[in-house]
């Protein structure tokens, strides 16, 4: 079977370090995947070379939605389809809440600007800081500034959504707002891969939980069975370490 | 008071004020045109440097270096003198205005590289992840965070190219100082002269003093 993400024999090395080796993965439409391993173990490498913000090895191959990740017009293309959240959240400083989430849609979508106006809005009341929209990131909180990105790439009404360690640069206080949009998210059938450590996340949300270690795939399932009952004993030393920390 | 009708003698200076304003004229005039052409050369060079492909990078490189090291008098000479070798033969204004433009360029793509340079990588996956295409990239999102950041040093650019068009009296352009000393000999008095820097100092004193207020406020906590 091919997914609607479709990853074959995914490698990249930095010099003699092999970041990724040999990654096979199929992520469904309106599948929910997490992400989870120990730093360093490739997880982020991996999603960031779904949308080629890493290069990877001209022997390896990845489609989405049967269009391959290559260079060129056909990767602004996949760029388009998928939206990306980061760790620190990489917001346009210079632009208000509301331009950050217009300007793509207006560049590359070529939507008017009532329209993309129009949008913003909608998509700033969803993640619920409607309220902020004429005001620069600099002057919102860590949660907030989040939320601003996801309906960001929430506005290029991506197949997929990719999250690279959405919560990990956020004050504690707010991981919890930040989650709460993205579960509504993934209620709404949005293909989600997303790279965590928040397991109580994976464990509601997520339809598969993949442990990664040291570039490749250890194991992966639901998650009751890789959270609560891991049979490979890399995942049960992670697992341990995480939730006794 | 001997000094005061030496180097400030009234009469001089009225008799010799309209030249002096022609001259400054001119040297406005030529100012500005250098400093746009400078702005719009350094530009196309930072991205050259930045993201051309290595044979367009490495003749950009050298090109920065060349023109950042060649003294300015010596190129505007060169330029003046030398090119109607070659069949070249440029009016003294052309020849002033590509001499400074030249080397202006040269210290623009720096000022421009080292902005752009100085935004975050984040700012370029953000970006790409969005599907902008380069060009978008660069014209949305880069450059109008690094002009922020290279406004100083190209104010402070602007105001080297302005003094600088002063060597163009050398080869013969009646800019500010050449009208200057002209009516210098005219009055065989060196109150033009005086007047003469007194308004360089007069344009330039604004500008300096707004770089360091600048310089002040970007390098201020909390922006």
């Amino acid at each position: 079977m091919t997914g609607f993400v479709s990853i074959r024999n995914l490698r990249k090395s930095y010099g003699s370090f092999e970041a990724l080796r040999g990654i096979n993965l199929d992520v469904a439409k309106g599948e929910v995947v997490c992400i989870i391993g120990p730093s360093g173990s490739g997880k982020s490498t991996l999603i960031r070379c779904i949308n080629r913000l890493e290069g990877f090895d001209p022997t390896s191959e990845i489609r989405v939605d049967g269009t391959p990740v290559t260079t060129g017009r056909a990767l602004a293309k996949v760029r388009a389809e998928v939206g990306m959240v980061f760790q620190s959240f990489n917001l346009f400083p210079h632009l208000t809440v509301r331009e950050n989430v217009m300007l793509a849609p207006r560049r590359v979508r070529r939507t008017t600007r009532a329209d993309a106006a129009a949008q913003a809005d909608r998509l700033l009341d969803r993640v619920g800081i409607g309220d902020q929209a004429d005001k620069y990131p600099g002057h919102l909180s860590g949660g907030q500034q989040q939320r601003v990105a996801i309906a960001r790439a929430l506005a290029m009404e991506p197949q997929v959504m990719l999250f690279d360690e959405p919560t990990s640069a956020l004050d504690p206080e707010m991981v919890g707002e930040v989650l709460d949009v993205m579960r509504d998210l993934a209620r709404t059938g949005v293909t989600m891969i997303v790279v965590t450590h928040e397991m109580g996340f994976a464990s509601q949300v997520a339809d598969r939980v993949i442990f990664m270690d040291a570039g490749q795939i250890v194991e992966q399932g639901p998650p009751a069975q890789v959270l609560s009952d891991p049979q490979e004993p890399r995942t049960r030393n992670f697992l341990g370490a995480v939730l006794n920390h | 008071m001997d000094i005061f009708d030496t180097f400030l003698n009234a009469d001089v200076m009225r008799r010799t004020f309209p030249m002096l304003l022609q001259g400054l004229w001119i040297t406005l005039q030529l100012g500005a045109a250098s400093i746009v052409a400078g702005l719009v050369l350094g530009l196309g060079l930072a991205m050259a440097r930045l993201y051309g492909p290595a044979p367009v990078r490495f003749v950009t490189r050298l090109y920065i270096d060349i023109f950042r090291s060649i003294p300015l008098l010596v190129l505007l000479i060169i330029v003046y003198y030398a090119l109607p070798f070659v069949g070249l033969r440029l009016s003294p204004f052309l020849s002033a205005m590509s001499a400074l433009t030249l080397v202006s360029g040269a210290y623009t793509a720096e000022i421009f590289r080292a902005g752009i340079e100085a935004i975050p990588k984040g700012q370029f996956e953000a970006s790409a992840a969005l599907g902008l295409s380069g060009r978008q990239t660069m014209a949305d999102v880069i450059l109008p965070q690094a002009v922020r950041i290279v406004i100083p040093p190209l104010t402070n650019n602007s105001i080297n190219v302005v003094k600088d068009t002063a060597l163009a009296s050398v080869v013969a352009m009646p800019d500010l100082l050449k009208q200057a000393t002209q009516a210098q000999a005219l009055a065989a008095n060196p109150t033009p002269l005086i007047v003469a820097a007194a308004i360089y100092i007069a344009f330039l004193w604004p500008l300096v003093a707004l770089v360091s207020r600048m310089e002040r406020r970007f390098s201020a906590p909390g922006r």
